[in-house]
């Protein structure tokens, strides 16, 4: 029978692979947890909190560029979709990496319509991973707490 | 009867090294990104190096003390041995930065890798024209640090090693002078 620490690692391998599976994380996610260790035993879940202020601020002044009909500065929205971009590169947050490429090129060819669609789903895919995230960082709590380690995955 | 001067007895000094301090690469790291500023401030540290992160090209000048409103003054002692620079900042970008630092005397030794999450052919050239040691795509890898930090590593110890063997040359030099002259 298994063990509540067998359990919990199992779940969050599992959960691991799936978010890597269904295109939520990419490789740098993976060199992301290269670098915590004892010393910086949070250093992960402090990155991926500064990512998602990055996300609120970015998409905020994006959403507010867009609201200005008639007179849409698209150069701001293309640099701050292009920051948003690096910083999503930067985390491993792959659906997000792939909604600012297509956020870019809106912007890049002026399509109002196509800008305002794809922010709202870099607003939801953001928040979604936020919720996954969180998650899987919880699933780390409850193996911790009970006295387990936390595995290592290999994609 | 005087004492022979043996080379071994001819005093060394200790600060061949430019690092600061054994073992310990110093680097400056310039990103706008708060994002960046923490993975690269922690790839660095994973690696062994001692890491000062700034926001901008402006504030990397000022800690250089380049920016005009210092004169060089104190900063001799500033051991930098490597510049991080990403490429695209508001204000003055990193290319600006790379031809500034190179424009100084006491800082254009200083190797300057320069990051970029944008593979542009021209761009890359023109860096590495302008005179950057590399030119490294974003997001960075703990791979690329490791490879910059021994082929700096490895170009510190061939330094060291020239000079260690100017100095014993310089030495068995005067020895052979004092003998001939029967000191």
């Amino acid at each position: 029978m298994d063990t509540l620490i067998a359990q919990l690692q199992r779940q969050f391998r599992d959960y691991t692979i799936s978010l890597y599976h269904q295109g939520f994380l990419d490789d740098q996610f993976t060199e992301l947890k290269k670098l915590q260790d004892e010393c910086s035993p949070d250093f992960v879940a402090e990155v991926v909190t500064l990512f998602f202020e990055d996300c609120e601020k970015l998409i905020s002044n994006m959403a507010r560029a867009l609201d200005q009909t008639g007179n849409v500065d698209f150069k701001l929205v293309g640099s701050s979709v292009h920051q948003l971009k690096g910083s999503s590169s930067s985390v491993g947050a792959k659906r997000v990496k792939g909604l600012c490429i297509t956020l870019k090129e809106c912007c890049d060819t002026q399509n109002y319509e196509g800008c305002v669609r794809c922010l709202q789903q870099v607003d939801i895919e953001y928040k979604t991973l936020k919720a996954k995230l969180q998650d899987l960082f919880n699933l780390e709590q409850q193996i911790v707490q009970a006295g387990g380690r936390i595995p290592q995955v290999d994609i | 009867m005087a004492e022979v001067l043996r080379p071994e007895m001819l005093d060394i000094s200790n600060d061949t090294s430019s690092l600061a301090s054994p073992e310990l690469l110093h680097v400056l790291a310039v990103d706008d990104s708060m994002v960046d500023r923490k993975f690269i401030e922690r790839l660095l540290r994973v690696s062994s190096c001692k890491v000062t992160v700034v926001d901008s090209a402006t504030r990397a000048l000022q800690y250089l003390g380049l920016d005009g409103e210092n004169s060089s003054v104190g900063f001799e002692d500033l051991k930098i041995n490597l510049i991080m620079t990403d490429y695209s900042m508001p204000g003055m970008t990193g290319y600006e930065l790379l031809k500034k630092i190179k424009e100084s005397s006491a800082f254009r030794e200083i190797p300057v890798v320069i990051m970029s999450s944008e593979n542009i052919l021209p761009r890359i050239d023109r860096c590495l024209e302008e005179g950057a040691e590399d030119f490294l795509l974003k997001p960075v890898k703990l791979a690329d640090v490791k490879r910059l930090r021994d082929s700096l590593m490895k170009a510190e110890e061939r330094a060291f090693k020239n000079i260690m063997h100017k100095r014993e040359l310089e030495a068995n030099d005067i020895y052979s002078q004092l003998k001939r002259a029967k000191i």
